[in-house]
């Protein structure tokens, strides 16, 4: 993956039902944000086979990558915020891209800000809002078009305990409503509390996939 | 039909957008594009004045041929015939020995001793067949015929075009071509380094941004989505600097033509021409701007666009 220098992932072979719950875990280095960024299309495999909800990335031309990109809500642990756009217009903008009319904007977005918490922070910038608040609005802006799988890259990365557990209780509330969630994380807490489907990455290989996993860091 | 509607109209209004909330840099790379704009507008007017200056001066080079009083009017007309058919000769025109006697007297009214020493009588003045030519450049030609056998037997003295006259009209000539191409040449010059100016400043601008490119590429905006706003600002700076600059050449051409006209007193002609043609000028000027921002941007923001990690972006990246 990394021109001659580093193979991220190797050989690895996933299936994953819809409306499945997935965290995948391991050390930094491992393979984990390769393995979603192969699922957005950031990255290009050199050889295998992807297939995400019927579609063949073999035949996915350029140009389409925005239609699938659109089509799977993905959360950083960076945020990535447009940091000059409101809480409102970075939720919106999900939807501004694909063409809705603004009456029906203006309608949608609150009830997503409403299902993360942040009704009432409409008008203000990511950089006035606190690390669990910004990765809320991201959130927000992936579910925004309701896709069937979210990709979640440590979303409480940067966030302390509590906040992390409010993201993930969102994620859970997501999930419920019937979407994909592929949830990467360090945080053995989180893993063993929520007792979902566990796939351990090491050195780019899947060394353990659990139904009921649990999460210990050597 | 619909969704592409909104999706133009949101990309205008992001545009203008950003070109309000970027003020400081839009003001910076609009003055950029002004002082371009200007420069090869100035370039512009001056090349097209000392042009019509040359060629005034070049249109006066002519070549006088004396003829001796003995010519037959039968001779005579027959070499003015030759001269004609030359094909760059603009005009030929005889001037009989009276006539020259005439225009001397005329010329120098005032001087009592240049009058007294010509009596009609006793006229020493030849008379003249003097040559006009489409192109100095090619005088030589003329003198070809001015100095078969045939001809020279019917002549006084040396043509005008000839010896130390021969040599001012040709450094004339030469020099008035000189001045011609290098005006050229300098036009495309600056308008090279003024491009290459605000093309880098485009770049920056978009370098600046860079991340919001990232994210919205992420979220799965499409290329003429994150793109598009970027050429509208660039071209909004295009424009302003258009219409200003169209304002000041205007400005400056109205006022000033009557103090330079001292000194060139053809920029009355270039004032006239542009006032003739200022609408194509004026939309010359503004689409002039309006390209150099649509390539620039376009150029700038293409290395941000691929959509997925090359081995070289990467590396950037990561710094």
């Amino acid at each position: 993956m990394y021109g001659k220098e580093t193979t991220a992932l190797n050989r690895v072979s996933l299936h994953i039902e819809p409306r499945e719950f997935v965290i995948v875990v391991g050390t930094s280095g491992a393979g984990k944000s390769t393995l979603l960024k192969l699922l957005t299309r950031e990255e290009k495999p050199t050889s295998g086979k992807i297939v995400v909800g019927g579609i063949d990335y073999d035949r996915l031309k350029d140009r389409d990558i925005p239609l699938l990109r659109r089509k799977v809500g993905t959360v950083f642990q960076d945020f990535k915020l447009l940091a000059n756009r409101t809480v409102f217009e970075n939720v919106a903008f999900a939807l501004e891209i694909v063409g809705m009319s603004n009456r029906e904007i203006r309608h949608t977005v609150p009830k997503v800000l409403e299902l993360v918490g942040l009704s009432g922070k409409e008008n203000n910038f990511p950089n006035e809002l606190s690390g669990g608040e910004r990765q809320r609005v991201a959130i927000a802006r992936a579910v925004v078009r309701q896709p069937k799988i979210l990709i979640a890259d440590e979303p409480t990365g940067n966030l302390d305990p509590k906040h992390s557990w409010d993201i993930v209780r969102i994620l859970e509330k997501i999930n419920k409503h019937g979407t994909t969630v592929i949830l990467t994380t360090h945080n053995q807490e989180i893993v063993n509390k929520l007792k979902r489907r566990v796939i351990t990455i090491s050195h780019g290989k899947v060394v353990k996939d659990q139904a009921r996993g649990s999460y210990t860091q050597q | 039909m619909r969704r592409f509607l909104i999706s133009t109209s949101r990309v205008f209004h992001t545009g203008t957008k950003n070109f309000i909330r970027n003020s400081w840099l839009s003001t910076a790379a609009t003055a950029i594009m002004f002082v371009t704009l200007i420069v090869v507008s100035m370039t512009f007017v001056a090349n097209m004045t000392f042009s019509e200056a040359i060629r005034n001066l070049t249109a006066k080079i002519d070549v006088s041929v004396y003829l001796k009083d003995s010519v037959k009017k039968a001779d005579r007309d027959r070499f003015m015939t030759e001269l004609r058919e030359q094909p760059n000769v603009r005009n030929v025109e005889y001037k009989s020995k009276e006539d020259a006697l005439a225009q001397y007297r005329e010329d120098n009214k005032n001087d009592l001793e240049l009058l007294n020493a010509v009596s009609l009588a006793e006229n020493p003045l030849p008379a003249t067949i003097t040559v006009q030519t489409n192109d100095p450049n090619k005088i030589q030609e003329i003198a070809a015929v001015i100095n078969t056998d045939e001809n020279k037997a019917l002549q006084s003295d040396e043509p005008s075009y000839s010896g130390d006259r021969k040599q001012a009209i040709d450094r004339i000539i030469s020099l008035a071509d000189f001045l011609r191409n290098s005006g050229v040449v300098a036009s495309i010059v600056f308008a090279v380094i003024s491009t290459l100016i605000i093309f880098n400043t485009i770049r920056m601008a978009i370098f600046n941004r860079r991340d919001e490119i990232e994210i919205m590429k992420l979220i799965g905006a499409s290329k003429w989505y994150i793109r598009g706003p970027f050429v509208v600002e660039a071209s909004l700076y295009g424009l302003i600097a258009g219409i200003v600059t169209i304002v000041c050449v205007g400005l400056l051409l109205d006022t000033q033509s009557a103090n330079i006209a001292q000194y060139i007193p053809e920029i009355m002609y270039t004032r006239d021409y542009v006032a003739a043609h200022q609408v194509v000028i004026a939309l010359a000027v503004a689409g002039v701007g309006i390209l150099i921002g649509i390539v620039s941007s376009m150029l700038a923001t293409q290395r941000y666009l691929k959509m997925h990690a090359t081995r070289r972006s990467r590396r950037m990246k990561r710094g």
